[in-house]
């Protein structure tokens, strides 16, 4: 177990890995609960195939429970999810009674575990109610929100307040996506993980097998856009950047992403895409399937440039992937994203496809300058984003929520 | 090994308070409201969390003064704002709020900004505990202060002013309980300015004094 730890100390270095051991030491034995609604797929399943057992490597008894629900469960957990990112849908009653009853049915499953954990982590809307069925619980109950609700639809988000406003605690990626609640809001931004398939180093013969597979051309530039294809990702717009700049630059240009064959509107911005590439040979819309790691870390490698040029974010862990992988980053002015990109140092904001293509014109240009915000983003990656940083945030916040709540936390020996 | 250093580490984690501001109106109205930790972890926090334009705006009210409100006379003014000359967050805030409130009075109107652009204030809980680690001469400090993790400088050199001996960081208090044999290095350090810097900077900066001390 220990050496799932010492793995990331070549990456962050042996203060990093010191500092966690001795911050987890007053932690050690304590028994841990995360509880989500998935074991694959999602960045959430993502984080805790990570967190959890780093989490045991520093001894902290530390488990992972998955709720199980019918499709009208995860149905309407989704339309919540929809809802409190801003749109404006009723979710029918009987849909929130199957909600709560799912959550009675789970909590009757799991009940000796939540009963005696010393913390329990609830990801997301999807198992909040749990809380609820929990009478003479004896640890900190803690909701975790990896969604922005800065702007929700009202009526949902006071219904799941009810179920979340007894927690002990809530943690936030950012201040902007928090709603208040009467308890400590911590902010902790999410984080990735460097040694996943999605970000680790790959082999030179992998990445040239990536230019074979997908029809691209080493010779001529490569920028990139990885995410779902969703209007608030904007693609018709990097498009529309692709076209200014190409009539300065040759230019190759990957639209990549994964795309669930029940989404309607998923299917419906694919059709635009295609609509709008044409007869282009140099623009690539890819749609891989959602466990296609590997494929996007090359993707995003042999790019010079990585875009996401979202009208809307959540944190966008897809700037931190390509940053990590020494790429400036085009980003929307939005969410998560202004907290990575800084202009003129990692890659630069941008609003418009006019910005777009001005910058990716401007970054072609000057290679040196692009070499060096990417050796910086990558570095800014390694200082903030990386799941060592995280878990020390989690750390903290578990000796926090255990400890008296002021201001200053002084432990002993 | 009579009087070591005993190597603290700490780590600081963000709370969010709710409240915000989307003028400059509010912004004087909350900063007399928000708890200490509020003041502290918006002139600290920046050095242990993402941040890339701190060099040129080292507390959160100048850069939100800048780039949201984009009053270049109030962010001067706020930037320059030296919090180390305050023993306590009460005086800084008289500080914080004769600026704010300054800069009131010389407009009609108080500048806004749009929504997504409001200033969140954010407050800090810091948990600091022992590393096992003491240095038990002056000279030693030289080899180990690279091996310190960004939360102990943070906690011995940033920290350490808020606490007694107040305004102090704590290697500078350590060396000068030798009797005046280390004067010249702790008026080194002190000498180090931490405002407009990271803390990989500042480690980096102890490390060269150190050596040029013991090493010539």
């Amino acid at each position: 177990m220990e050496e799932y730890l010492e793995r990331y100390r070549s990456i962050v270095g042996d203060a990093v890995i010191n500092h966690l051991r001795q911050l987890a030491r007053p932690l050690r034995g304590i028994r841990v609960v995360h509880v989500n609604s998935t074991r694959e797929g999602g960045g959430v399943a993502e984080i805790l195939h990570c967190l959890v057992p780093l989490k045991r490597a520093l001894g902290l008894e530390t488990t992972w429970e998955v709720i199980d629900g019918n499709p009208d469960f995860f149905e309407g957990t989704k339309k919540m999810h929809n809802t409190l990112q801003g749109n404006r849908l009723s979710i029918p009653a009987p849909m929130l009674k199957n909600y709560e009853e799912t959550n009675r049915r789970n909590f009757e499953r799991l009940e000796g575990v939540l009963k005696e954990a010393d913390i329990v982590f609830i990801h997301d809307p999807q198992p909040a109610p749990l809380l609820g069925f929990c009478e003479n619980r004896r640890g900190k109950w803690i909701w975790r929100c990896h969604i922005d609700v800065s702007r929700p639809h009202r009526p949902v988000w006071n219904y799941l307040r009810n179920f979340v406003s007894p927690y002990d605690a809530s943690i936030w990626s950012l201040s902007s996506f928090a709603q208040v609640l009467p308890h400590p809001m911590y902010l902790i931004p999410p984080s990735i993980d460097p040694l996943s398939e999605k970000n680790i180093d790959l082999d030179p013969s992998e990445l040239e097998g990536a230019y074979e597979k997908w029809g691209l051309d080493p010779g001529r530039p490569i920028i990139t856009q990885v995410s779902r294809f969703d209007r608030f990702k904007d693609p018709l717009g990097v498009i529309e950047a692709y076209r200014l700049a190409k009539e300065f630059i040759p230019l190759q240009l990957v639209l990549a992403g994964s795309g669930a064959p029940d989404d309607p509107e998923g299917a419906e911005v694919l059709e635009e895409v295609r609509i709008a590439q044409g007869e282009d040979p140099d623009i690539h819309t890819l749609l891989l399937p959602p466990d296609a790691h590997r494929s996007i870390n090359a993707l995003q490698r042999i790019s010079l440039i990585v875009l996401q040029k979202s009208l809307r974010e959540g944190f966008g862990l897809t700037v931190t992937e390509a940053m990590w992988k020494e790429k400036p980053v085009l980003g929307g002015d939005t969410g998560g994203i202004r907290i990575q990109v800084f202009n003129h140092h990692t890659g630069f904001l941008v609003n418009t496809p006019e910005g777009t293509a001005l910058r990716i014109r401007y970054l072609l240009r000057h290679r040196d300058k692009l070499h060096e915000m990417g050796k910086k983003a990558k570095d800014f990656v390694r200082q903030n984003f990386l799941i060592t940083r995280h878990l020390r945030e989690y750390l903290t916040l578990m000796i926090a929520v255990t400890h008296a709540a002021t201001d200053r936390i002084e432990l002993e020996g | 090994m009579e009087n070591p250093f005993i190597v603290r580490d700490c780590a600081l984690i963000a709370i969010a308070t709710g409240l915000r501001a989307q003028n400059l109106r509010e912004l004087s109205n909350r900063i007399r409201e928000v708890p200490p930790a509020c003041i502290y972890y918006h002139f600290w926090g920046g050095l242990l969390r993402a941040k890339f334009d701190d060099p040129e705006f080292p507390n959160d009210f100048a850069s939100w003064a800048q780039h949201s409100l984009h009053d270049k006379r109030l962010a001067e003014r706020l930037a320059i704002i030296n919090p180390l000359e305050f023993e306590n967050m009460e005086g800084l805030r008289r500080e914080l709020l004769e600026v704010v409130d300054e800069r009131l009075d010389e407009l009609d109107i108080p500048p806004w900004v749009e929504t997504d652009q409001q200033f969140h204030f954010i407050r800090t809980q810091i948990v600091v505990f022992d590393t096992g680690m003491q240095v038990p001469y002056p000279r030693e400090l030289m080899g180990r202060i690279q091996s310190f993790s960004l939360g102990s400088i943070f906690y011995h050199f940033i920290d350490a002013r808020r606490r007694p001996p107040y305004k102090i960081d704590d290697f500078s208090a350590w060396l000068e309980t030798f009797d005046g044999r280390y004067a010249d290095l702790a008026r080194s350090i002190q000498a180090i300015d931490p405002y407009f810097t990271n803390l990989h900077v500042l480690q980096s900066e102890l490390k060269d004094i150190l050596d040029r001390h013991f090493q010539g």
